[in-house]
């Protein structure tokens, strides 16, 4: 009873007077980083994208391998890790009634920690002391301060970490026998898989440094490749749980109906944070030095991580025709019709979810063994990423600011920034289905990633995928336009926009529903199976690459 | 969970079910799975470690062929290589430095070459042509111009 | 235009509008639809693979 009247008196005003001001400063601060970070990097995919395609030349103090490592470092860590804590610590603020006060202060801990890590490391690029990509693979070997800065970015992802499990066991505390609220359990579920996977790369990182000071001679090229995808692919798979939260808890009220079935949207959560972490392997199917039956095993692993996936597919279906029948649309497809298309909060995430369907298959055709070898480190590779954290993931981030930052901001969406979110959706889908379109096709033909404008000394085979990078270019034209109306969106939105109050569109159950079960909420126990599945898949390989480890590699810069 | 939600699960299941048999049977029964050899080598003596003392190309057998070859920034040894139509080609291939990639465009042979392993693939050329090899894993600021050719007449 | 089509085929809306307002039909089409793209595809880089053995 207490308990209910502290609800009633500290909880629900919070939430009807809209964000904490205090939160809302964190999660803007966040954002804001997020997309300079998307403007910077946008404009060197361009650059890359003309450079590839012969069409320009970088001058000489720039090179095209600094670009991609800058680009490659500034979207899909910065700007996806910024956006996702800014997003999810906004979630977890509206859902349990505020951030405690030392959980805010270990966000602004960690965007501290993050802003000397990534100026450290867009130093060590500049400098052209670090164009070893955002893979960086030994036994290329940047310079120390690269790495340095690098730590410096998990500890600050850490802290963030920290933040949201302190905050959920608080809450979970003074509310006995009750489950979590559903954005508050998916951002357990992404900081959980984020910590979890982050230790292998650390790991690597820590080995890698004493390396580059010259204090190690040699490394172990193998083991390092190995942690590094252990993080590399899961990092992936945690933004694309960040988009399926506002998949399945936001867009549902955005569309005017409910959401799916808690206790299988949990069941999603559960699995994807459980099996993800070995789905990195895939990466190294045509590495030397593991064998078939290690690499077969994680061909199940990978291609396991796809179940839940197909139940999000299936789940969004029936809340879309539930919604669009409810309103009136009739037959076997007319509750499409009845979807507010022209509302751009629902636009971008629903060409997201649509472009995951090909983003999914392509990556079921990536972890299928031995095809692995039609499109290893091709261009496929590359048109694959860009469908799916390029358009899933980022076209979801969009289409979730068109309410997160008035809502933060106190200010409104107007029906002209909705038109520009709508017009911005428009070009960026554009945008990536030719480029990504002509990519996969490129990489089927056999056009080489990472690699700088280049015919082979005129080989026809390499002549013939020209033409396919002409399309690249024009693609990154159009996103780059993409990416300047979406900052302009932004930063409208947070300083500009008329003041107002806007809803925090967080979906409800159905009027009958089943309240979630508690057994949901065993969060120990699924670390735990994290980890049984994470030894299952690591232990035997890892030592096996020590134990016939070949003599290891001293540093090398190539560049 | 719903009768038809559990149909959808079962049917898309299957699918990934049957793929992984496809390429289950074909790696275990067929030996086309993709390459994984396990011998190592010190990566800082290639040039004295045998086979790759003698990079080249050696006819092993009734039109088969063994290309010993060593990858390095920014170079294939050896390069521009022949083979005759027909013939049945295995690469035995190392790294001096930093991980290279193995590709040779419009066929299967795709193989990623770090430093300490020796990596093989197989593959038999039946169309003449001058077939394309470059290298696919950045490994460089000249990577773009790491490219040699086998000629298969 | 393929909304007038559709409602068309179910003459009597009042008669049936609740089986029509609970139905997962286009559910199940909808996913149907995603096991065509992964199925298609798939066989198309199978296919591509073994025309390069």
């Amino acid at each position: 009873m207490a308990h209910a009247l502290k609800e009633v008196f500290y909880e629900k005003p919070k939430q009807a007077l809209g964000a904490h001001p205090e939160d809302a400063r964190v999660s803007l601060s966040y954002l804001s980083i997020a997309f300079i970070a998307l403007f910077i990097g946008g404009v060197l995919g361009l650059l890359q994208g003309l450079e590839r395609a012969g069409l320009m030349q970088l001058p000489p103090w720039l090179n095209y391998y600094q670009v991609l490592t800058a680009h490659g470092i500034l979207l899909v860590i910065v700007f996806t890790t910024t956006f996702t804590i800014g997003y999810q610590f906004a979630n977890l603020s509206h859902s349990l009634g505020g951030l405690l006060p030392k959980v805010r202060k270990l966000a602004w801990t960690g965007l501290v920690l993050m802003v000397i890590g990534v100026a450290l490391v867009t130093t060590t690029i500049v400098m052209g002391d670090a164009s070893v990509l955002y893979t960086f693979y030994p036994p290329l070997a940047a310079s120390p301060f690269f790495y340095i800065g690098l730590v410096f970015l998990v500890l600050g992802i850490w802290a963030c970490c920290f933040g949201v499990f302190i905050n959920y066991r608080h809450w979970r505390k003074n509310h006995p026998g009750e489950p979590a609220p559903l954005l508050a359990f998916f951002a357990m579920g992404v900081f959980t898989l984020w910590f979890f996977a982050s230790l292998g790369v650390t790991v690597e990182v820590l080995t890698l440094i004493p390396w580059t000071l010259g204090w190690k001679e040699t490394v172990n090229v193998l083991v390092a490749r190995t942690l590094f995808w252990s993080f590399g692919h899961t990092l992936v798979n945690i933004w694309y749980l960040v988009a399926t939260s506002a998949w399945y808890a936001i867009v549902p009220k955005i569309i005017g109906g409910k959401h799916f079935n808690e206790k299988l949207i949990r069941l999603v959560v559960i699995l994807l944070v459980v099996l993800n972490i070995p789905g990195g392997f895939h990466h190294q199917i045509i590495d030397p030095g593991i064998s078939l039956s290690i690499k077969f095993l994680h061909v199940f692993m990978s291609l396991s991580i796809a179940v839940p996936s197909l139940m999000t597919a299936f789940a969004m279906f029936h809340v879309f025709e539930r919604t669009g029948r409810q309103k009136g649309g009739r037959g076997l497809l007319g509750w499409l019709k009845k979807l507010p298309w022209g509302d751009v909060r629902f636009l971008a995430p629903m060409i997201a979810m649509i472009s995951f369907i090909p983003g999914g298959a392509g990556g079921i055709i990536n972890g299928s063994n031995q095809l692995n070898q039609v499109i290893h480190n091709t261009m496929w590779v590359v048109g694959h990423f860009h469908i799916t954290v390029g358009v899933s993931v980022v076209l979801t981030f969009f289409g979730i600011c068109y309410w997160l930052v008035p809502y933060l901001s106190k200010r409104t969406l107007t029906k002209k920034m909705n038109k520009v979110g709508v017009i911005q959706t428009i070009i960026w889908t554009v945008g990536m289905a030719i480029m990504a379109g002509s990519m996969h096709i490129a990489g089927l033909l056999g056009d080489p990633r990472r690699t700088s404008y280049t015919t082979y000394k005129d080989h026809p085979d390499a002549l013939s995928w020209i033409p396919y990078e002409y399309i690249f270019a024009a693609g990154a034209t159009l996103l780059l336009v993409g990416v300047i109306i979406q900052v302009y969106a932004v930063f409208h939105m947070m300083f500009l926009s008329p003041k107002g109050v806007t809803e925090f569109p967080a979906a409800e159950p159905v009027a009958d529903a089943a309240p979630a079960p508690l057994w949901t909420e065993r969060w120990g126990l699924w670390v735990v199976l994290l980890l049984m599945v994470v030894a299952m898949a690591y232990v035997v390989p890892i030592v096996d690459m020590i134990v016939h480890a070949p003599p290891g590699s001293p540093p090398i810069r190539t560049w | 969970m719903h009768r038809l939600e559990e149909t959808w699960l079962t049917v898309s299941a299957g699918i990934l079910i049957i793929f992984m048999f496809i390429v289950g049977y074909q790696t275990f029964a067929m030996g086309m799975g993709p390459p994984s050899n396990k011998e190592t080598i010190d990566p800082q003596k290639v040039e004295e470690t045998a086979p790759f003392d003698h990079p080249g190309v050696f006819k092993v057998g009734e039109n088969k062929y063994e290309v010993v070859m060593t990858m390095e920034a920014f170079s294939f040894n050896p390069d521009d290589i022949t083979v005759p139509k027909g013939a049945e080609v295995e690469f035995v291939l190392t790294t001096k430095d930093v991980v290279h990639g193995f590709q040779v465009a419009g066929t299967n042979i795709n193989a990623m070459v770090t430093p300490g392993h020796i990596q093989r693939i197989s593959q038999t050329f039946d169309e003449p042509g001058e077939y394309l090899i470059l290298c696919n894993e950045y490994c460089g600021v000249a990577h773009q111009l790491m490219s040699t050719t086998i000629t298969v007449n | 235009m393929a909304e007038k089509h559709l409602s068309h085929h179910s003459q009597s809306p009042e008669k049936n509008n609740n089986e029509d307002v609970n139905s997962m039909k286009g559910t199940m089409v909808s996913v149907g639809f995603v096991a065509a793209v992964i199925v298609v595809m798939w066989v198309a880089v199978f296919w591509l693979y073994m025309a390069r053995v």
